[in-house]
């Protein structure tokens, strides 16, 4: 299973990468979505798979009986799914109101913090007042 | 600086009399230590700073420190006490006298350091309060540019030296000076000597100005003339020059040592004098002179040989003595008149008697006639010059044409603005008569004093000169004797070359100005040229802020994946992959159908161009997840994951009403590039998981979480333990993430869009 798991986890890290990598912002939150997925996976899987014995310490014991899942990845993940999901909502919520300011989308159009150098006003006129004051 | 703060009153004053006092001090202080340099002894003090990192606050009194000590605080006494006079009344008076009195203690600092780093600490004070006093009119655009040009150029030889002192220190291993130069050969027979040299000569020659860095000097003379007089002639600058001593036992002797010196030092001396020539503004050709002083300095710092180390250390004190007289009586000159126009200036002699005085004796030991202690200086630096083991015609032609064209700079300073022709000079600049007492002590002493030891030179070979030489060389035998009349001989004819080219440069030197100016005027500017330099970094940064911070969110990301491909790669190549593929176990249908269902729902969200399918695939793959989680023993974690990727898809699907549709596979264009890179990350990471699951695992701390659940924490399910319990503070962290982003999704949300704003604004007008 840790074969069939591995390779899971590649596609879905492969899937987000290039998601990730597109112009549209909504693709690249699905990108986001899968690759918080990935990593899930990664951490719960790197703690060794262990079948039918989720780490429980049954009735009048003192510790868990016979041979148990890992409990530390499993908190690990649990942590990490949570987290996920805030960045993810508050992701979600940002592309909203980015669309409703800028009307678009694609990401190389999102330039109000960053306007595109040829675009921008000429920088050795803006520059020129400081050097020759100081 | 030519404003009249006449007010008899102000100058005796605190900010007035303080300074002099204490440089005075200062200077009786040092003078107590002469009879124990005198014999050959040092004083040494030792304060610990940094005891960790061998740096103390060490201090060390030898021939070449008292010697600059005594000059710094012997002339300082005097610039003060002018000072106190020229600046009366001026509203910043006391700011300046804190500040020059600052300089003089950085100064003192640097020449008595016996810690190298305590040595830079001083040099980078002195470099700062140089900046504030030529800045001090800072009203005026010139001097501030002046003052950040200073900063900047010393400023970068100061870290370059700064630099330099830690690659000695990692040398010798030890930052004491004396110690260093008692390992003897320690650093020029290290492989590193090389760069030490570059270092070392960096800092020293953007602080003694040599070409190219020489341009700094000149634009300094915005200071107020104390400052010139004090700073950029007679102290601050000939830092470099102390830095090239104080090294010299360790660092010199080798050819590149001999051949740099000589060639920045020759080509510095001869350069300044030339352009001197052609300043027509008195304090701008001090300036020039003084740059030829410094290149002449290096030049005979240069040789090892007894007579050019004894000519550089005599023509040291040499000039600090005559150029400080001579600055001080511009100022003087200034002062009365309110020009420095040497084209104007002339015939003041009668109103200003003993201006001219100090002037006359001043540049009499400028242009080195006998018996002013400048002729003994200048036989010296010929006999140096003749005994060098560079070249002897390159360093005798460079002393010849510096040396003349100095006796024709001399005349034209000392003599033509007193006993020149004044038919130039307007009734507005005539002199008011002689400048104050306060300000004629300081030139008339000074040039006094280099009539007299030229004609006494004993005591100052004695006490200063021997000393001096015996700090740089290692042996008092080395040095020469200062006499007027060494008979007849080659530097004696050289003499006399010297004062026939002197005088032909003078009767000529209006016509050479005039062509000196227009070559200079047509030739490439180092002045000109910095500007172009500081635009040239701030076009540079522009272009580069422009390639790295493009503002395109795909290329961050391109940057940000293929620097995780490249460190994952490195690691493995540095531990290596442990990939067994075992034999596929006979798994249950189960298992197969989660992973295969993963598959197919990642597979549709990359693919399609509906937003609807496209949640549904991701929320397939969620639900995939948590099947693995309830399959492999993890049921809180799957019911987490449950309930989140529900929500997931109903946040996504809200969404989806407000958002455009996706943008087509002809929109997208190809991404051949992007998918190699998609793939190389997720094959990797495949074969980091599968090594990892291959090795050991350590279970140290799962094991101490499953022992003390129960009877620590009192709970059965470790999982819940370890979130609530255990790890607490985690778990809150984790809430507080969550509040944090719902409160900012809500104000995001309820601030409405740019449409929804225009729509209510419109609605309000029509109420």
């Amino acid at each position: 299973m840790e074969l069939l798991l591995s390779a899971s986890v590649g596609i879905l890290v492969a899937a987000a990468i290039y998601l990730m990598l597109s112009r549209s912002l909504l693709r690249f939150l699905f990108g986001l979505t899968l690759i918080s997925n990935a990593a899930n996976l990664l951490i719960f899987a790197s703690g060794r798979l262990t079948a039918g014995a989720p780490p429980l310490i049954p009735e009048g014991a003192y510790a868990p009986v016979g041979d148990v899942a890992n409990a530390l990845p499993q908190a690990l993940v649990l942590t990490a799914i949570v987290i996920g999901f805030g960045l993810f909502a508050f992701s979600l919520v940002l592309a909203i109101r980015a669309y409703s300011e800028l009307g678009t989308l694609e990401t190389s159009n999102m330039r109000l913090a960053e306007p595109r150098p040829d675009l921008r006003p000429d920088p050795s006129t803006a520059t020129s007042n400081e050097t020759s004051a100081g | 600086m030519a404003d009249d703060h006449d007010d008899e009153g102000h100058w005796f004053s605190l900010p007035g009399l303080l300074p002099p006092i204490i440089a005075a001090g200062l200077f009786a202080a040092f003078w107590r230590a002469l009879p124990t340099v005198a014999d050959g002894g040092s004083i040494r003090h030792v304060t610990q700073w940094v005891p960790g990192m061998g740096v103390d606050l060490s201090f060390v009194i030898d021939g070449l420190s008292l010697t600059f000590a005594l000059l710094i605080t012997g002339i300082g006494t005097l610039v003060m006490l002018y000072s106190a006079r020229y600046m009366a009344g001026h509203p910043q008076h006391d700011r300046f006298s804190l500040y020059l009195t600052a300089f003089m203690l950085s100064m003192l600092g640097v020449v008595l350091a016996d810690n190298l780093i305590a040595l830079f600490v001083f040099w980078e004070l002195t470099t700062i309060t140089s900046f504030l006093l030529i800045g001090f009119s800072h009203a005026s655009g010139t001097s501030r540019r002046a003052a950040l040009q200073a900063l900047l150029v010393t400023g970068a030889g100061g870290l370059a030296m700064l630099a330099g002192v830690i690659v000695i220190g990692q040398v010798a291993g030890t930052y004491e000076l004396s110690e260093i130069r008692a390992m003897g050969g320690v650093l020029r027979d290290s492989p590193a000597y090389l760069a030490i040299f570059v270092l070392i000569v960096l800092g020293a020659f953007t602080k003694s100005a040599q070409l190219p860095f020489h341009f700094w000097l000149p634009n300094a003379m915005a200071a107020p003339t104390p400052v010139s007089a004090f700073l950029h002639s007679a102290t601050m600058v000939k830092g470099g020059v102390y830095l090239l001593a104080r090294m010299h036992p360790s660092l010199a002797g080798t050819d590149v040592w001999l051949w740099t010196l000589t060639i920045f030092g020759g080509v510095t001396a001869v350069f300044a004098s030339v352009v001197a020539l052609r300043q027509t503004d008195l304090k701008q050709t001090l300036a020039y002179t003084t740059l030829m002083a410094l290149g002449t300095l290096v030049l005979f710092l240069a040789a090892p040989g007894g007579y050019a180390i004894t000519a550089a250390v005599t023509f040291l004190v040499i000039h600090s003595l005559y150029k400080a007289a001579l600055f001080l009586m511009i100022g003087c000159v200034d002062h009365r008149t309110g020009t420095r126009d040497a084209a104007l200036l002339g015939g003041l002699w009668r109103k200003m008697p003993l201006t001219a005085l100090a002037a006359a004796l001043a540049g009499m030991s400028m242009a080195g006639i006998p018996p002013f202690l400048g002729f003994i200086g200048k036989e010296l630096l010929y006999k140096g010059g003749l005994e060098s083991t560079a070249s002897v015609v390159f360093v005798i032609l460079a002393t010849l044409l510096a040396s003349a064209l100095m006796f024709a700079v001399g005349a034209i300073v000392a003599l033509k603005p007193f006993w020149g022709r004044a038919e130039n000079l307007s009734e507005r600049n005539s002199a008011k008569g002689e400048a104050p007492w306060q300000m004629l002590v300081g030139p008339l002493l000074l040039g006094g004093l280099g009539l007299y030891f030229g004609l006494f030179p004993h005591w100052l070979q004695d006490n200063s000169i021997t000393p001096t030489v015996a700090a740089l060389l290692g042996d008092p035998a080395q040095a020469k004797e200062l006499h007027l009349w060494a008979g007849v001989n080659t530097a004696l004819y050289l003499s006399g070359v010297t004062f026939l080219l002197g005088i032909i440069l003078y009767l000529w030197h209006l016509r050479l100005r005039a062509g000196l100016t227009r070559i200079d005027d047509a030739s490439f500017s180092f002045d000109r040229g910095w500007d172009a330099f500081l635009v040239g970094i701030t076009r540079c940064a522009g272009w580069l802020t422009d390639r790295l911070q493009t503002g395109d969110l795909r290329q961050y990301m391109l940057v940000v994946f293929g620097t995780i491909l490249a460190g994952l790669l490195l690691v493995i190549g540095r531990t290596g992959l442990n990939v067994q593929i075992p034999p596929l176990p006979d798994l249950h249908m189960k298992q197969y159908f989660v992973v295969i269902l993963m598959i197919a729902g990642t597979g549709l969200a990359v693919m399609t161009r509906s937003r609807i399918a496209a949640i549904g695939g991701l929320g397939v793959v969620g639900i995939g997840v948590a099947l693995i989680f309830i399959i492999y023993s993890a049921p809180d974690v799957a019911i987490t994951q449950l309930m989140v990727e529900t929500l997931v898809v109903v946040l996504f699907g809200v969404a989806a009403l407000r958002l455009p549709v996706l943008p087509s596979r002809e929109q997208e264009g190809a991404r051949w590039g992007h998918a190699a890179l998609a793939i190389a990350v997720g094959t990797t990471v495949s074969l980091i998981l599968l090594t990892v699951t291959n090795g050991t695992l350590d279970l140290r701390l799962t094991d101490y979480f499953a022992a003390e659940s129960y009877p620590t924490a009192f709970g059965r399910n470790i999982v819940n333990v370890i979130l609530v319990d255990f790890r607490a503070f985690d778990t809150f962290g984790e809430i507080s993430v969550v509040v944090v982003a719902a409160l900012s999704a809500v104000a995001l949300l309820r601030q409405g869009g740019k449409h929804a704003k225009s729509q209510s604004r419109t609605e309000e007008d029509r109420t």
